[in-house]
């Protein structure tokens, strides 16, 4: 039984995304201390200073300036990464919009930390959630060993797509728990991953503006090119991001090809072939739910789980495929827009409409700001929604789950 | 002495007790990879976090199973409860959902019996104080216990082997002190005290 040398190491999820970036071979580090994402940087810091990273890595005083240091670096070509959490990806939001506008492809590893007021450092989704419409693909992390190849695979789509990704893991749930992790070796990533080839260089040799004033309407510059208006360049980043489905259903198949691990692309099901009863939720969550989903099983319901991978761009028509046979699907969201319901709700049911699936979708808020949420708890609430249904009640209003009110 | 049957169970749950600084969280972590090293394909170890500062409270779990393991929730019916610090043993929550016919190890110059706790589980005992006393562990001026009590831990529960907890052992430290770390935890597997 015992186990022969292999790339495994037990490690936490933050020390799997600084294990990432190196391999990555990233060239510029701008990061700014928060809990629970430090431990993170903290990793390539030392990977820096003992030489074994070759990367510039800038202590700065605020995220705001991270994710700026990490805009300059990759417009002169460099290959960045910065993580943050909460307050930290809060205050970074005027340069996540720049980010994605000057279509720069930097990877941000987002460790899932509850916004304040009050004060909490604990975990849920709130943050990375609230920046859903800066511009930026959103990658959601089901354990460690996924949080370390879809940094690399963030890479990889950044660079071919020329949007940001942001890589999003569940603080402590998964940023501090040790787990097995298959940690791949140097060529293998060199092999996979290719050196950044930026579309724009800014470079003192040759200066140019960039990102300039741009009015309403299409115009020429000052050599006579017509330029793109705003609206235009806008468009672009959208076609860019609807595009980018495909290039993440892609880059997973060749990740796979390399290093025989791929994670389903946009989505992932558990147990979805015959499911009727489907619940859905995103990062570590979703782990728990396909233990409730064998429960669910073990009591008789035909259950499945579907997963979301890659929450922006949202992956419309594979949600409308997986949900075809669903009589009754349950969304579970750690997260909450206030004043309506949960984001991935609210996506999952403007995506089924008008596609002749019929089906009630009940959402429940869950685990906010820490709150334990166990596998049998997500099972009991699918099953409480199922008698709702056979009851012939009329639409459920959102449910806070385990909340004591 | 009862020893925790191997057969039909599909996953291990340790929850660790102790104070801030006791290395509670550390011991967790290499208990979850001794078990790797002993062939279970899903470790985990979660830290748990409140207000975390010196001296106070702390909890941390390992789990372990022959399968991938996918819970993250907390660990509520441990098969075994690790407290580095008697005077926890005060609060009812140490022992909270203990499993019949599991563990509680405490490390304690007392002996089993005297511990005074009664409930369906079994009660082991290490000196673990003395041994780093003994040994000449200490960190920042606090005793290293969390080393020895995995040996106690390998004692009553027989669940792993003392050769993957040393090779965990060497990943955590120098090359000295992962052998005095490693004679702890031989000291206190000789000395560990069964009910």
């Amino acid at each position: 039984m015992k186990k022969t040398a292999d790339n495994t190491q037990i490690i936490t999820g933050n020390y799997a995304t600084a294990l990432a970036a190196k391999l990555s071979r990233v060239q510029v580090v701008a990061a700014y201390p928060i809990t629970p994402q430090s431990p993170a940087t903290e990793a390539l810091s030392q990977f820096v200073e003992k030489g074994e990273l070759d990367a510039e890595y800038v202590r700065v005083e605020s995220e705001h300036s991270a994710l700026a240091v990490c805009i300059a670096a990759s417009t002169v070509g460099a290959r960045t990464f910065t993580a943050t959490s909460a307050n930290g990806l809060a205050y970074m939001c005027e340069q996540l919009h720049w980010a994605a506008g000057a279509r720069l492809p930097i990877v941000l590893a987002c460790v899932n930390r509850a916004m304040s007021a009050p004060w909490t450092v604990l975990n849920d989704q709130q943050d990375s959630i609230s920046q859903r419409d800066t511009g930026w693909i959103q990658i959601y992390a089901r354990n460690s060993q996924e949080i370390l190849d879809s940094i690399i695979q963030a890479y990889k789509i950044a660079e071919k797509v020329y949007v940001p990704v942001m890589v999003c893991y569940d603080g402590y749930i998964l940023s501090h728990t040790v787990m097995p992790v298959e940690v791949p070796n140097q060529e293998q990533v060199d092999r996979f991953l290719p050196p950044y080839k930026p579309h724009t260089v800014l470079d003192p040799s040759a200066p140019q503006n960039l990102n300039l004033v741009t009015l309403a309407n299409p115009r020429r510059d000052a050599r006579g090119v017509m330029c793109h208006g705003y609206m235009e360049l806008r468009y672009l980043l959208q076609e860019a991001l609807e595009n980018t489905l495909e290039t993440v259903v892609e880059v997973d198949r060749e990740f796979g090809d390399v290093f025989g691990r791929s994670y389903g692309g946009t989505h992932w099901g558990y147990r979805l072939e015959d499911a009727t009863l489907i619940l859905m939720a995103m990062g570590s969550v979703a782990t728990e739910a396909t233990v409730a989903v064998d429960q669910l099983r073990q009591r008789g319901h035909r259950a499945g789980l579907l997963a979301l991978r890659v929450y922006r761009p949202f992956p419309k028509q594979d949600v409308i495929s997986a949900t075809k046979e669903a009589e009754l699907i349950v969304v579970f969201d750690k997260n909450i827009s206030y004043g309506y319901e949960g984001a991935t709700c609210s996506d999952l049911k403007a995506a089924l409409y008008g596609n002749s699936i019929q089906v009630p979708v009940h959402n429940y808020i869950v685990g906010l700001g820490g709150r334990d949420v166990k596998a049998r708890e997500l099972a009991d609430a699918a099953e409480g929604s199922l008698r709702w249904v056979e009851e012939g009640r009329p639409q459920k209003e959102v449910e806070w789950l385990n909340c004591h009110i | 002495m009862n020893r925790i049957s191997k057969s039909d169970k599909r996953i291990w749950e340790i929850r660790w007790h102790g104070r801030g600084g006791q290395g509670a969280v550390t011991s967790a972590q290499i208990l979850a990879e001794a078990a790797y090293y002993d062939g279970y394909q899903g470790v985990t170890s979660a830290p748990y976090f409140g207000a975390e500062r010196r001296g106070a409270p702390v909890t941390a779990t390992t789990r372990f199973s022959p399968e991938t393991i996918r819970v993250y929730s907390e660990v509520e019916t441990p098969d075994v409860v690790v407290v580095l610090d008697e005077s926890l043993l005060k609060d009812d929550d140490v022992t909270s959902g203990l499993n019949q016919g599991g563990w509680l190890i405490v490390n304690s110059t007392r002996r089993p019996a005297e511990i005074g706790l009664r409930g369906g589980f079994c009660i082991a005992t290490a000196n673990a104080t003395g041994i780093a006393q003994g040994l000449g562990l200490v960190v920042a001026g606090v005793y290293v216990v969390n080393t020895p009590i995995l040996g106690a831990f390998l004692r009553a529960t027989g669940l792993l082997s003392l050769e993957s907890v040393c090779q965990a052992i060497k990943g955590k430290f120098s090359a000295a002190d992962a052998d005095r770390n490693f004679r702890a935890v031989e000291l206190a597997f000789e000395s560990t005290l069964l009910k």
